[in-house]
């Protein structure tokens, strides 16, 4: 795998492959040394032109856990902010030798810009590129399902006839597109639900179907519930009256969640507006996946960078 | 004594085969010629000999952003695509909303000599929407302005619309609206649909250009005035423009040679060459635009050349500026869209690049046709020549095209703009020869 840009191109058995090394990765956090020499002299630099802790954190414990050296690079306070380019910022990072690069960039297709350009010779990852995709959430969260599902069983599954509903802004999401299109892929069944303005004009071509009641949706026992985060600026753009509505309407509440089997997985990428989209009970409930998203976070970019980075697919120990 | 041609073996766009010939600063006979004392002889064996064309919008950049382009080197690029004349946008800086920017404009391109340079008002002060401009000043100046247009931004105050609309016809001026529903495209692009929702990327939905479309050609019915419809891009602008017509609203529009050959699954590589307002469309868009050039509805071809210097195209999609150098290429982008596929006869490319647009935007000595008389402005094109679109065909300061790598017919061999040549062998003419004779004419009509 030369970058990791989105799951659109990511095939069943690559995605799988990617999964069970992200096991074997998992593995190794158990032990009591938790590093592994695989990525020694090679340096990830973290690239965020966004604000995200939790997932700058995660990818740097990854590479730190495999041994890479890593540089964090916010474009808050350094010379992006100050009118430098992506070109001219990825020039400067091949000059210090980057071997790969984990970007976080508000513009879609920037990591694919990065990555086609000739700037630059390292390895992509895509940490999520505005709206359009956020691979490696995708890859935790179907990590995540096949964990619950199948626990030490998992290895070379997939996740067909699993029932994922998700929940929320599908439109402005980079979660929502990149888990529709690797759900899919692994047998997953995907139904988005939202407001309808908070749905893209056109996703007759999505292999996911869309509605529009929560109720219903739930009402058929879905092995997933999948609640996006509600950004607060949609609240400004009369996308939905207000954030009351919006919680009556489209939230995980008490009631909702009491509904669904004890069985129903309840996920969130994180952060979570309790009370908004997601009530507190559901979101500490024994159902809710959330802090083991966060930790199989880790393993899964172990696993990404693990294939980027290092020379051959060499035997984990 | 000034040069003269003598054109042996062209093609006329009515498929007739004739020897041309220019003189005295004018087409002066045009059928088969003997005599030729004097002449410098073109032989244009094979070649398609078109009036020059004339290209309704341009943006030439000067003055404000000469990093992009200039009178001079966006009319070199003029020439090099087979156009004697150009429309010059008025979204410089300063906007072209005085009277002294359209004289100096229009007197930059008179120095330059490459081609006629047209100049464009503003509508609005400043391109801002919300006050008039003077465009009974320009209309008035020596720059003879008559088509008005805030091009980059729509009119979007109906009120202003309308007042520019009636206040035009003073002057037997038009507006040409750059059809845009500000609040439906903030923050737009590409086409919204399928592939936007796919890509990540804000819509630029059809309706926000459709609707202030329908908008105006009921104001220009109400008030009595004519409108023109910059960049048509949809199916639904077609079907508006259509019933307007139909309903004898007098009305005219443009597509640009892009509309009518790449379509928004280029968008996919988010490769900011592609990035362009109005966006690129569906396939469904392309064909509809095409079949709307074809029977009349869309009136010509502009091509909207818009210069960027190479800066503002590497970077991601987003932060890229929207617009695409089109001069160079039109004709062989015509020719590949709607020609080869017999939509139009050379005669039809003859109207939609030459005559139509000089008639709308009211410019004399030009669009006038090959025949004895006519302004001595003429471009030979070789239909067979067809070659992979490469850097040496474009000829302005900026290379942001979308056609480079890709296979196009055609090639323009020569451009006669004024009497002299602009355009040999497929060559620029060197700049100080071409502001010379230039200026030998100036001073032959001073004189």
């Amino acid at each position: 795998m030369r970058h990791l840009l989105s799951t659109r191109g990511l095939a069943r058995d690559e995605a799988i492959a990617l999964l069970d090394i992200a096991e074997d990765m998992a593995a190794v956090q158990h032990r009591e040394v938790k590093k592994l020499p695989t990525l020694r002299g090679k340096t990830v630099v973290n690239l965020f032109f966004e604000d995200s802790t939790r997932t700058r954190i995660s990818f740097e414990a990854a590479a730190k856990r495999l041994s890479a050296d890593v540089i964090n690079f916010s474009a808050k306070g350094s010379s992006v902010s100050k009118g430098e380019s992506l070109k001219d910022t990825a020039q400067t990072l091949q000059a210090m030798g980057a071997d790969g690069v984990v970007i976080r960039h508000p513009a879609s297709g920037a990591p694919y810009t990065l990555a086609t350009s000739g700037w630059i010779d390292a390895g992509v990852v895509n940490a999520g590129d505005g709206t359009h995709e956020h691979p490696t959430q995708a890859l935790l969260d179907a990590f995540t399902m096949r964990s619950r599902l199948h626990g030490a069983a998992s290895r070379g599954k997939g996740l067909d006839g699993v029932r994922v509903v998700i929940v929320g802004d599908i439109l402005h999401s980079r979660v929502a597109r990149s888990n529709v299109w690797l759900l899919s892929t692994l047998g997953a069944e995907v139904t988005l639900v939202a407001p309808p303005t908070l749905v893209p004009v056109d996703t007759a071509g999505w292999p996911a179907s869309v509605a529009f009641d929560l109720d219903e949706a739930l009402a058929t026992k879905p092995d997933v519930v999948m609640m996006l985060r509600i950004q607060a600026e949609r609240m400004h753009g009369s996308f939905f009256p207000n954030s009351r509505e919006y919680a009556r309407t489209w939230g995980l509440d008490d009631a909702r969640f009491s509904q669904l089997p004890t069985t129903t997985m309840v996920m969130h990428p994180g952060p979570m507006n309790r009370g908004l989209e997601i009530s507190a009970l559901a979101a500490d409930s024994a159902q809710s996946t959330v802090r083991e998203q966060v930790a199989n976070g880790v393993s899964v970019r172990m696993a990404a960078l693990y294939l980027l980075l290092s020379g051959e697919r060499g035997e984990l120990r | 004594m000034t040069e003269s041609f003598l054109i042996t073996g062209a093609t006329l766009p009515s498929g007739e085969r004739a020897d041309i010939r220019i003189a005295d600063g004018r087409i002066i006979e045009v059928g088969r010629i003997a005599d030729a004392a004097g002449a410098t002889i073109v032989d244009a064996d094979g070649l398609i000999a078109l009036p020059g064309l004339v290209d309704l919008h341009t943006h030439l950049r000067e003055p404000g952003y000469e990093q992009s382009e200039t009178v001079l080197t966006g009319t070199r690029a003029a020439a090099a695509g087979g156009f004697t004349a150009v429309f010059a946008m008025a979204n410089t800086s300063p906007v072209a909303d005085t009277a002294g920017v359209v004289e100096q404009v229009a007197s930059l391109g008179t120095a330059a000599g490459y081609a006629t340079v047209q100049p464009i008002g503003a509508v609005t002060v400043g391109l801002k929407g919300e006050q008039l401009a003077e465009l009974g000043a320009m209309a008035r100046s020596r720059a003879g302005v008559r088509v008005f247009s805030d091009d980059g931004f729509c009119v979007f105050d109906p009120l202003l619309m309308r007042r520019a609309l009636e206040y035009v016809k003073a002057f037997d001026g038009v507006v040409a609206q750059h059809a845009q529903e500000p609040r439906l495209t903030q923050g737009a692009q590409m086409n919204e649909g399928a592939l936007s929702g796919e890509l990540g990327l804000a819509g630029w939905p059809a309706v926000a250009e459709e609707s202030i479309i329908a908008r105006d050609v009921l104001l220009a019915e109400h008030v009595g005035s004519r409108l023109h419809v910059c960049h048509v891009s949809t199916a639904g602008s077609v079907e508006v423009i259509r019933w307007a017509k139909a309903r004898g609203i007098d009305v005219t529009a443009e597509v640009t040679p892009h509309h009518l050959l790449l379509t928004e699954e280029l968008v996919a590589s988010y490769d900011p060459r592609y990035k362009v307002n109005p966006p690129l469309r569906r396939a469904e868009d392309v064909e509809a635009l095409r079949a709307a050039l074809a029977d009349g509805t869309i009136d010509i071809v502009a091509t909207d050349h818009a210069p960027h210097p190479i800066e503002a195209k590497q970077s991601e999609w987003d932060a890229a500026a929207n617009g695409m150098v089109g001069l160079e290429s039109a004709l062989s982008v015509v020719h590949a869209s709607v020609v080869e596929n017999g939509l139009l006869g050379w005669s039809d490319v003859a109207r939609v690049l030459s005559s139509t647009p000089a008639r709308i935007g009211r410019l004399a000595g030009q669009g006038q046709g090959i025949v004895a008389g006519a302004a001595p402005e003429v471009t030979l094109y070789d239909p067979s020549a067809a070659s992979e679109f490469a850097l040496d065909r474009l000829a302005g300061r900026s290379i942001n095209s979308p056609y480079l790598g890709r296979a196009l017919p055609g090639r323009v061999v020569a451009t006669f703009h004024a009497g002299y040549a602009t355009l040999l062998d497929g060559v620029v003419q060197p700049a100080d020869e071409v502001a010379r004779r230039a200026a030998a004419l100036v001073g032959g009509a001073r004189g």
